[in-house]
């Protein structure tokens, strides 16, 4: 058995405590997107359109329309719940994660990174769960949906990132609910998720083109159906990227701050 | 730094905003020594554990691990460290042997070794009946030898031990000194902080005492003994409350008299002499010990009789 780099060890420790809760994880993360599909898809979607295919979504009909949106959601809910909670208990005396790994020779910037590519795996996870549920439905046209999978590690970082920087400074951890409910719900709700962002007034719309998640939306939408356009394709990876390497260098220098004293 | 010397520090300094809790402090600990840190609750002791254990940036001056340095060669200094913090890190919702497996896979060590030495630590610890069991239901002296194990599990070659045997049993106390002294039997240096006087004077071959983040003295416990305390003291012990009172009378009969609520120290070459002298005195103590001057009394001396308040 080889020992692992350096870079990776950290996921020893998620990994363990995963196999602890697995069960239960998975059961939410596979139940949630089933209960979204099946009352999107046999109930609102039979409302609109009545199940055929609209010009206003693309030419899809509607469960095929939200299904794309819903997997880059639950990228971004998976990584919101890691990187508020999960990055600050680890910092905090009863996990003791991170302070044990500093004792080891595992830095505070691979600390870091092998918490953010512990998330983007969990996210990863969580978005084959939910393509195998979504294409259940039907609602996956083209072979390219299998490329969406790399949008929900990518969406995982862009969120946990700038998120994690924020968290492991925190002091308290009230202020995350208030990062979810002002922060994540709106997000869920306004980025072209349930309605294409056309439906919107033009000053939001302009506000909905700056969601990460509106980027991460048609990313996934594109590939689900199977029209994945290259120059707006790359355009939503850059931003994409964009935000995440934002978030990594401010995470770096956060958990420095709160964790090198 | 000479070969002989695992870690060298000169004009080490710690701040923490305006606060410096290490002020410019020199000190060696050399191979295969036990090196201990004495000094009363805040006087720098943990600050100056963590700067050597390579997790806390140092504000100033020099410092040396392992003939490396901390600032540039951190990793490198931790894989080859034992370290014991003050307070317990274990994830209390991992079971005890998961603790170990983890900590082991942070230094790269392979599975099947792994295993085998979790083993041999859980014997060590006296865990191995609790082995799949939450460190969470895990009384606070098992937390204290789980940490301790797990600091061992990449057979170090510098150990530092931040009041390792705060909240052990007796039996666990020498269970441990047992451990660290085939540990150093065997070449690995220990660095270590106590506030138990014996437990220093039985362990380290060198010590310094911490004060306000300076340090104070420094030497062997009976270099210590022979320079701050005087050959023996006289202990009277009063009703509580009195023996502040009878300080005044006794002053002048020793080298240096001092006094806790209910007893009254004594200083002086000649120990029975003076508790003669204090019998003439018409001073009437509910008891009278003459015992030899040991390291508490060094450190009454030194940091006033506030040690552990
Ligand atoms: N992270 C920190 N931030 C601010 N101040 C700190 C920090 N860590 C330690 N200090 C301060 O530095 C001083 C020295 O603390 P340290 O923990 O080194 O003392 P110690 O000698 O280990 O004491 P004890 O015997 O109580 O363990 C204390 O006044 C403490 O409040
Ligand atoms: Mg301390």
């Amino acid at each position: 058995m080889q020992a692992l780099p350096a870079p990776l060890r950290p996921l020893s420790y998620f990994w363990v405590s995963f196999r602890r809760t697995w069960m239960s994880t998975l059961s939410t993360t596979f139940l949630t997107p089933l209960l979204y599909l099946a009352s999107l898809g046999a109930g609102l979607g039979a409302l609109v359109g009545h199940g055929q295919r609209l010009a206003s979504l693309g030419g899809q009909d509607y469960v095929s329309f939200v299904a794309p949106a819903l997997l880059a959601a639950t990228a971004m809910q998976v990584a919101i719940a890691q990187a508020t909670y999960d990055v600050w208990g680890a910092c905090n005396p009863w996990s003791g994660a991170y302070r044990s790994m500093q004792a080891s020779p595992i830095s505070v910037g691979q600390i870091m990174t092998g918490h953010m590519t512990w998330i983007a795996a969990r996210a990863l996870l969580a978005c084959t769960l939910f393509l195998v549920v979504s294409a259940a439905f039907g609602t996956v046209h083209s072979p390219e949906a299998l490329a969406g999978l790399a949008v929900g590690p990518l969406t995982a970082l862009t969120f946990a990132a700038p998120l994690a920087a924020y968290s492991v400074r925190a002091r308290h951890d009230q202020p995350f609910t208030v990062v979810f409910r002002l922060f994540m719900l709106p997000l869920f709700l306004f980025s072209g998720t349930f309605f294409p962002v056309s439906q919107l007034p033009v000053g939001l719309r302009y506000v909905a083109y700056a969601l990460p998640l509106w980027h991460s939306v048609e990313l996934s939408r594109s590939l689900y159906a199977g029209k994945f356009g290259l120059l707006a394709g790359l355009g939503h990876l850059a931003y994409l990227a964009g935000v995440a390497g934002i978030g990594l260098v401010l995470a770096r220098r956060s958990y420095r701050v709160r964790l090198s004293r | 730094m000479s070969t002989g010397t695992r870690v060298s520090a000169r004009g080490l300094r710690k701040s923490f905003g305006d606060f410096t809790a290490v002020d410019g402090i020199d000190f060696e600990v050399r191979a295969g020594e036990v090196f201990g840190f004495l000094g009363p609750n805040g006087a720098g002791k943990s600050s100056t554990m963590r700067m050597v254990g390579a997790t806390s940036e140092r504000t100033g001056g020099e410092l040396s691990v392992l003939g490396l340095d901390p600032s540039h060669d951190g990793a490198t200094i931790r894989s080859r460290l034992g370290v014991v913090p003050q307070e317990d890190n274990l994830d209390l919702e991992l079971s005890v042997s998961d603790n170990l497996f983890v900590y082991g896979r942070y230094f790269g060590i392979p599975r099947r070794e792994l295993r085998a030495r979790i083993v041999d630590l859980l014997h060590f610890a006296r865990l191995s009946e609790r082995a799949t069991e939450k460190v969470d239901n895990l009384s606070g002296g098992m937390k204290r030898r789980l940490t301790i194990a797990r600091g061992l599990v990449n057979e170090p070659e510098l150990i530092l031990l931040d009041e390792p045997t705060t909240g052990l049993d007796p039996q666990a106390r020498h269970l441990l000194w047992d451990r660290l002294y085939s540990l150093k039997q065997s070449g690995v240096t220990l660095v270590l902080t106590t506030h138990y006087m014996d437990e220093a004077e039985q362990l380290c071959d060198r010590l310094v005492v911490m004060d306000k983040g300076h340090i104070i003295a420094a030497g062997s416990p009976r270099e210590l003994v022979d320079r701050y305390a005087t050959k023996e003291v006289v202990e009277l012990r009063f009703p509580a409350g009195e023996a502040r009172r009878a300080l005044e009378e006794v002053d002048g009969l020793a080298r240096r008299v001092e006094a806790l609520a209910d007893r009254v120290f004594l200083y002086t070459d000649d120990g029975d002499e003076t508790a003669e002298e204090v019998a003439h005195s018409g001073l009437r103590p509910t008891s009278t010990l003459v015992r030899r001057a040991s390291l508490e009394d060094v450190f009454m001396t030194l940091t006033g009789r506030q040690l552990d308040d």
